[in-house]
Formats: structure tokens, sequence, C-alpha cells
């Protein structure tokens, strides 16, 4: 290294991953853990189909498979794939705006580690032996302290407490650096739909979990410290519960395929060499598909008995949303049309989510129908239904997403025989697990039953099911063999790896030095550097001198803080517990335990605050001595 | 060449699954597509309506994906530059409008059903009144306007509208006969009898045996709160609840395990109409199953199978907590010959009036 003049230390090995700043070594850290979670609610998805190969089958019982099913769907979504997006957003978006890093890079980091922290919480219930078991919507009474009286369901409302904290950080830094960090040149109408997905997926973030926080304080409230929100006895009301969370919910299910919709839009038409079609009534439709999907939680309410008026409004909104999100399909059609179209891995599974997120939608708008959802509701239909939405459209897309941008985060791409494979049996068994489950609810079968009895012709499609999603169990492992063979590859990957390229990410190292752009890019149009190319450029013109880089210092604190929020989310589960041993009994329900958490989280905030971090500089020697590659 | 096998790959689950819809709609006592009531039959007319809508669009957009993707597939070594089309105005519009017109077509009967199912028959003098509770895991059905109590088999008159109030006495429960009508949850209401109480109608056409479920995770024995809907004629109606109101059929074992049944079974059921904690046992006999999962026949046409029924009884007492997890009758301390005589008590405990319907229904379809 030619230059030492750094003010701050930098760090090597485990502590350079735990004290990194760094938006692209937090991607990679993100993917990490939501990986590792992935595969805990994969294992789980499969026992439970496992349990259900057959009728009454006893592989489970029926508490532990209460509990598998509500922690599956748990991990997945907060904890599985909502990370997975994260560690795209955080590894891809700072690159396709021309930004150095995210807006608040400690933020970021803090917001990695609280979801970790949060989400090891919540999977600890499994060794504890308490596990949530009153389904991912926690509906009161049954996950009340009367009908679930372990500490399971307080597993769910701290773990996911503390995990929320880390995702609506996330949320409000993307906003901010989506807002502020642009290169020059990159209006909001040249954004790489990624990018634009990602800054919608955020706003619904900093609107829809305020009101799932507020939700789980409630329950943990009536759970821990006698409150009575929910209690019919005392004046509460269960409903109320059912309101909040799916003011939450829905918004939530936007928040995940949206992210879907900027990848697949980004893959097909890099892979079909041509301009995204439509793509300002792409945005448009993102933005109000964004819009609506706060004003249409009670369709998940239907049989709730709200009245006909509330049914006919939230049946109506419900259906608008298909307008929108029919935009997009043909958009993505006609971005292919006309186009000449490489069938790479990714491009397979961007080109798999069509078909598959057009029968998730169209099953969504039959379920919008109120007097139809009173026979669709709860049975394996609506299962059926938003897997296809999250499996078929979100998970689809985050492979195509992964496989896509794999050689821009690691700097090796992953085999592409291999790649395909892994696709044709993931998707093949994803239509053998889930097509069937539509019919399976039509002819009677109710959602989230421990077994059911033989002679009710629901045999044989569960057997299929199953097989199915063994298949996509091996796909998931052979997605994961690619990962190791790749690892052991040359870093070789080029600027443009796909050569067909359009947005600045591809105009970078593949991976980018930890200052991504030596001198910020000028970008002179949608789709910045496929114009550059167009025009006969090897490189996109910079926008500024070449000059000393800024950078954030790396940092303990959002960890310790994170270990804090942890240690006192589990004082305040156990501070009403009696113990035996005399000691523990006096930490925990003197809240001894909770405050020294809550001391070492707000002891890092002040230190924080108190200390100044001015970052350290890259200068310019070092930036040449680096040459092309970091 | 590939492709298009690659497609026709991706096509087969679907054909399986058409052809699975086209041999099987399921039972006629229990799927949704095999609608009886009125209810149903209003609620599958939508769904074909919606399904018909929305595999045009299935179609259009699979159609249009395959022709794309074989007619624009990339050559080896093909470098050339495809038009960057950025957009058509007559296009958007198109895929504006067309859905806006499919999506009006939908809400139409949409807002008709909502509010026709909304109706009230509460205070309908034709309809017959049940009040619904839900407990965990049982179904307690009250008919007020005789005054009489019955669980887990809803017995009602065919041809008439059954207006029902849904509650529950603790966690949430959702009440659900398939082939009858959709489903609609039963939440709490307080001691003042406030709160938010349900209500829905249905009816079924002709005598048979229904299969209902609980649709709402209600805790561990979920999958086991089945309960049957009876659909008998008037006259039987009658009858049935003729012998509901009378006194109830005295204990037919020895003083010694009468007093026993009154002290270990009658402190939590009731042979009588009056509210109990647990399943009123009135008529036990003549029932579709014990405990709601243990069936006593697997389909209308047979016969209810004495053996089976004693059998269950049997296992019930002994293993109540292997049979529904988390119950609250748990394990009763009894004597092998206090449990013979109680299960003959119950097994034999028979209502005249139901017989017929309980020695098979001929030419009830499957």
């Amino acid at each position: 290294m030619a230059h030492t003049a750094h003010t701050v230390k930098r760090y090597t090995g485990i502590m350079d991953w735990l004290t990194t700043v760094d938006h692209k070594k937090i991607g990679i850290l993100y993917l990490l853990a939501g990986g590792l979670f992935f595969g805990i609610g994969g294992i789980e998805a499969i026992l439970i189909r496992i349990q259900l190969i057959k009728p009454l089958n006893d592989l489970v019982s029926e508490q532990a498979f209460n509990e598998l099913i509500t922690m599956h769907g748990t991990t997945m979504i907060f904890l599985g794939v909502m990370p997975i997006i994260f560690a795209l957003m955080n590894a891809i978006v700072p690159l396709q705006i021309g930004a150095r890093d995210v807006a608040f890079p400690f933020l970021n980091s803090l917001g990695f580690w609280t979801f970790l922290f949060g989400g090891l919480l919540l999977n600890l219930s499994w060794i504890v032996g308490d596990v949530p078991d009153a389904g991912w919507t926690s509906y009161v009474p049954l996950a009340d302290t009367t009908y679930s009286p372990h500490h399971g369901v307080d597993f769910y409302t701290i773990g996911l407490q503390i995990s929320g904290l880390g995702t609506l950080l996330g949320g409000i830094n993307f906003l901010v650096t989506i807002i502020n960090m642009r290169a020059p040149g990159m209006t909001y109408m040249r954004m790489p739909m990624f990018t634009w997905a990602a800054f919608i997926t955020s706003a619904l973030i900093l609107f829809a979990f305020p009101a799932i926080t507020v939700g789980l304080i409630l329950l943990m409230f009536d759970r821990l410290f006698s409150g009575n929100f929910f209690n019919v006895a005392l004046g509460g009301n269960p409903v109320l519960w059912q309101h909040i969370f799916w003011i939450f919910g829905h918004p939530e299910v936007y928040i995940l395929i949206l992210p879907a919709f900027g990848i697949i839009s980004d893959v097909l038409s890099t892979f079909a060499r041509k301009r995204l079609f439509g793509y300002s009534s792409m945005v448009f439709a993102t933005i109000l598909i964004g819009f609506l999907g706060f004003m249409v939680w009670a369709h998940h309410m239907f049989t709730v008995g709200l009245g006909p008026v509330a049914n006919a409004l939230f049946s109506i909104a419900t259906m608008l949303i298909a307008v929108p999100t029919g935009i997009k399909i043909f958009n993505w059609i006609f971005t292919l049309w006309g186009g000449s179209i490489k069938f790479t891995a990714a491009n397979l599974y961007a080109i798999g989510f069509i078909p598959t997120f057009v029968m998730g939608g169209v099953t969504g708008v039959m379920l919008a129908s109120a007097p139809a959802n009173f026979q669709f509701h709860d049975t394996y239909f609506v299962v059926a239904h938003f897997h296809y939405v999250i499996v078929g459209g979100l998970v689809l897309g985050l492979f195509s997403g992964l496989h896509f941008w794999w050689p821009k985060m690691f700097g090796r791409t992953l085999y592409e025989g291999l790649g395909k494979a892994t696709f044709w049996m993931f998707f093949i068994g994803f239509q053998l697990t889930f097509f069937v489950q539509h019919f399976l609810g039509l002819i009677g079968m109710p959602r989230r039953v421990a077994t059911y009895l033989p002679n009710q012709g629901f045999d044989t499609m569960n057997m299929i099911s199953t097989v199915g999603a063994i298949m996509m169990g091996i796909g998931t492992l052979m997605f994961l063999w690619n990962i190791f063979i790749t690892s052991r590859q040359p870093k070789n990957a080029a600027n443009d790896p796909w050569e067909d390229g359009r947005t600045l990410e591809w105009t970078i190292p593949s991976p980018p030095p930890e200052y991504n752009f030596k001198q910020t890019p000028l970008v002179r149009g949608y789709d910045a550097w496929w114009k550059e190319k167009m025009d006969g450029n090897k490189e996109m013109t910079p926008a500024e001198p070449l000059g000393s880089i800024h950078m954030p210092s790396p940092t303990i604190l959002p960890f310790f803080m994170s270990v804090g929020l942890f240690i006192a989310g589990f004082g305040f589960m156990y501070g009403r517990d009696p113990f035996d041993n005399a000691i523990l009994g006096f930490l925990f329900n003197n809240y001894i335990v909770s405050i020294i958490g809550l001391g070492i989280t707000f002891g890092c905030m002040f230190l924080r605050s108190v200390y100044d971090d001015p970052g350290y500089h890259i200068e310019v020697e070092e930036l040449e001595d680096k040459g092309g590659r970091a | 060449m590939m492709k298009r096998w690659q497609f026709s790959k991706r096509l087969l689950p679907l054909l399986a699954g058409l052809v699975l819809l086209l041999s099987a709609c399921g039972r006629e006592d229990l799927s949704t597509l095999n609608p009886q009531g009125s209810i149903a039959q209003s609620q599958f007319d939508l769904m074909k309506l919606s399904i018909g809508i929305m595999t045009g669009v299935v179609v259009i957009v699979f159609g249009l994906s395959v022709y794309v993707l074989v007619r624009y597939r990339r050559k080896p070594g093909d470098k050339s530059i495809p038009k960057q089309v950025e957009g058509s105005h007559k296009l958007e519009i198109i895929w504006t409008v067309i859905p806006i017109i499919l999506l009006i077509i939908l809400a139409v009967p949409t807002l008709k059903y909502v509010f026709a199912f909304a109706e009230d028959y509460s205070k309908d003098e034709n309809a017959v009144k049940v009040k619904v509770t839900a407990h965990q895991y049982w179904w307690e059905f009250e008919y007020p306007e005789y005054k009489i109590r019955t669980a887990q088999d809803l017995v009602i008159p065919f041809g008439k509208k059954i207006a029902v109030e849904l509650s529950t006495k603790d966690v949430l429960h959702s009440f659900w006969i398939p082939s009858l009508a959709g489903k609609m949850d039963t939440n709490r209401i307080d001691s003042l009898d406030k709160g938010n109480k349900n209500k829905m109608y249905f009816d079924a056409p002709e005598e048979n045996v229904y299969r209902g479920k609980c649709a709402e995770l209600c805790g561990p024995s979920h999958a086991y709160m089945d309960f049957k809907v009876k659909s008998v004629n008037q006259e039987t109606f009658n009858a049935w609840v003729k012998e509901m109101q009378a006194p109830a059929k005295p204990f037919t074992g020895d003083a010694a395990v009468a007093e026993v049944f009154k002290q270990s079974c009658l402190s939590c059921h009731a042979v009588e109409n009056e509210p109990k904690t647990a399943p009123n046992l009135k008529g036990i006999g003549s029932r579709e199953a014990v405990a709601g999962i243990l069936l006593n026949r697997e389909r209308a046409s047979e016969s209810l199978d004495q053996a089976k029924i004693e059998d269950h009884l049997r296992k019930w007492i002994k293993e109540t907590d292997d049979i529904k997890p988390g119950n609250k009758m748990g394990v009763i301390k009894l004597e092998d010959n206090e449990i013979d005589q109680i299960v003959d008590y119950l097994a034999n405990y028979k209502l005249d009036s139901l017989e017929q319907i309980n020695n098979g229904i001929p030419n009830v379809e499957e």
C-alpha cells in the first residue's frame, strides 16, 4: 500500500466483517444470513410436506406441526426472502445510481445486525423448546397467554420487533440514498427499474413496518405485562389485531414482490438486448401498486364479518391492483418482442417468472371476489395462491437476480449449465408442489391442518405436492453446490460479464473497489451504460476530476447495539418467570438483564454521539496505484 | 425445437392438473366444486365466471410468451442490436382498458352476491334459527326456537333457510360446509353478549349428510374439528325436535356405574338441553362420528356401523389426548366394566327419528 495516511484502522478477517459499513460487504452479510434462514425455513417446509404426504401420518405431533407452519412462514418472510432482497439492494442499488455508498453506512450496518440478532432470537425458540405456534399471523386469542401459555409467541413478538427495526432502518436508508446520492444526470426517470423498485419498496417499508411494530408491542404488553388490548372480557378486541396485522401484512407482500419486478425488468431487457418496453408506464405501475397496496388489507378478512359494504369496497379495490400488474406483465412480454433473447440461467428464471406470476395474479383476482372468497379463504387454494406469488414470483426473481449479479458481487460467474439444470429442477418442483394445491383447497381441504382423513380425495394430490417440494429442496441444494464450486474458481469476471449490460453497475470492476466509482460518472440518459456503448464509448464520462475519496470508518458499535437489544429481549421475556436458581431469578425478575441489555445499546448510542467520526480519505495516489482493479 | 419441448414440459403439470379437475370435482358432500346448497351454487357460479375470465388471460399470456420466446431467441453468434423501442401508447392503452373491462364483468356479480349473502334471515319466520358456538375443538348447535341443544351433528330440514348466528367460547374458529356455503368466522362475544356476532344463512336441497370443517387455526387439534350437517325432510326434523325435547333416556347400567357416569361425565356433558362446557350427549348413538373425527360411516349411502360407534366411544374415553391433543376432556380414570357400561349406554342412545337416514341414503352420488 503506497499510502498509509489513514486516520482509522482498517480491519481484516472476521473483524472486517463485524465492523464493515461497506454496502457491498453488508450485502454479502445479508445474503449469508438470509440464505441461512432460507435454509431453515426450507427444512421446515419439507417437514411439513412429508407430514402431509399421506393421510393420518404421524411424523410430527400436531403441536410440532403448528410450530413448523408458524416458523416456516415467519422465517421465510421476515428472515429469508426480505434479507436476500436487502442483499441485492445493498449490493446493486448504490452501483446503479453511481453512488459510492448508501447515505447512512452506519445505519446500514446497524440494520443488518439488528435483523440478524432478531432472527437469531426468534430461531433460538427451537433450542429453548418454546416455539411460536399461533401461525405467522399470530391471531389472538390463540396467541395470548391463555391459549399459548409458553414463551413461543414471546419469541415471535420480541424477535420480530428487533429484526423489524433493522428492516425499517434499511428502508429509510435506501429512500435517502436514492433521493440524495444519484450521480449527476441520473434523474428519477433515468433510474434503472430495480432501483425504482427498491425505492418504492423502501417507501412501503417506511409506512408498513410501524404498523406491525405497534401491533407487536400491543401483543407483547398483553402477554408479558398483563395488558388487555385484545382481551374481550375487559373491552379489548381481537379483530383489532387482525386489522393491524394486515395493514402491515398486505403492503408486505408488495414489499416482497416489487424488488422481484425490478430484477425481472433489468434481467429481461439485458438478455433481450432491448430497452425496457414502456419504461414510464412501468414506473407509474410500480408506484400505483405500492399505493393501492395500502388500500386493500381487509381482503384478508372477508370472513371476519366486517359487513357487506366493507367487503364490497375491499373487493373492488383489490381487483384494481390487477390493472397496473397487467401493464407490467405485457410490458415484459413486449420487451422480449423483437429482441434477441439469450437463455442464460438468470434469464430462464426471469422468463419462468412471467407465467408463474400470472398464475398467482389471476388467482389473486379470484380471491378478491368476496362472495367466492368465502369458499377460498383459509384453504389450500390460498396456500397455492400466495406461494405462486412469493415463490413463483419473488423467489424465482431472487434466483434470477443472484445469477445475474453474482459476478458483480463476487467477481465469479456461477456455472451456467448447472444453473439451468437447477432452474428446471426448482421450477418443475415448484409447479408440482403448488399447482395441485389450488384443487385441494377447492375440494375442501383447509390450510394449516396437521393431517387429514383418508377417502376425501386429498391423498394423491398431497403426494404429488410433497414430491414437488422435495424437488425444490434438491434444486436449492444444487444452487448451493453451484456457489461452492464457483467459489473455487479464479475471480476473473469482466466489468460487463454478460456483455449486454445496460446500467452503471456494469461499468466498474467485478467486484467493485470499496469506493465503487473512482470518478463519479456522468449519466446522459436512461440505460446509461448502454447509451455510452451505442455511442462507441469504452467507459463512462466522469463527472468530476480524480480526487481523494472520503470513506466512512468501520465500527463495531452496531454489532454491540444489536447484542444489547438481543439481551434485553431475553430479559423482558423471562421477567416474570419463576427460577430455581436464586441468582438467575434475581437478575431476571428485577429486569436487571433487560437493563444491562438496554444499557449496552444506549451506551453504544452515547459513544456514537459523543465521539466524532470524521471517516478517512483514500488519496489519489492510492487510487492510481490500484489501477483498474481493486 | 428444444425450447418448444421445454415449454411443453412446463405445461405438463398444468395439463395434469386439468385432468385431475375433469376427472374429480371432489366428494359431493365436501367439495366447493360440487355444490349442493343454493349459496354454494352461487359461489360456484362466481368461481366459474372468474376461472373462465382468468383462464382466458392465462392462455393469452402463455401464448404470447411462447411465441416471443420461440420467435425471438438469439441465434448463436448473433451480434445484431435489436431496435430499441420505447413503448407504444396504443398497446399500453389496450392492455389497461381490457383488464378494466374484464374486472367490471367480475365486479358486478361480486357486488350482487356480497349483498345477497349478507341478507339477515334471523327474523324470518320460515327460517330455522341455529346458534353455533365453537369450542376448542367441537361445535355446539343450539336451536333457540325449540329450546334444544346438540353437538357435532347439525340436523336441519332441507329446502328451508337455516339462519345461523356464530360465536366462539375460546379462540377464533371458522364455520365451513364446503358443499353448502362458504365460511364465516366465529368471534368472541363478551359477558354482556356484545361483540362481533356473525350471521349467515344457507340451505340444503335434499336428504344427505354434508361434511363441515373448522377453517381457522385454533390449536393443535384444528385438523380434527370436523362436524356434519344432516339434512332431513320436514317430518323427520319435527320428530327429531320432539325427541330432543323429551326427557333423556335413563342410564342403562348398574346403579353404581350410573353414579360414576353422573359424577365423571355429566359434570361437564349433558344429556338434557342445558348448556354445559362439553358436547351434549343426547342421542350420541345416532351421530355420524365420535368426537367429530372418528367416523361411524365413510359415506351417507352406507349405514352407521354399530361396532364402530362402540369402538370409537371406547377409544375416545381411553385415548382422548392422542385423538385430539389439547382437548379439555383429558383421560378420565374409569374401571373397564364402568367403561363397558357407559359405552353401551351411549352407543345405544339412539334417536328413532334419525333411524332412516342413519340406515343409509340410497341414490346418493359419491
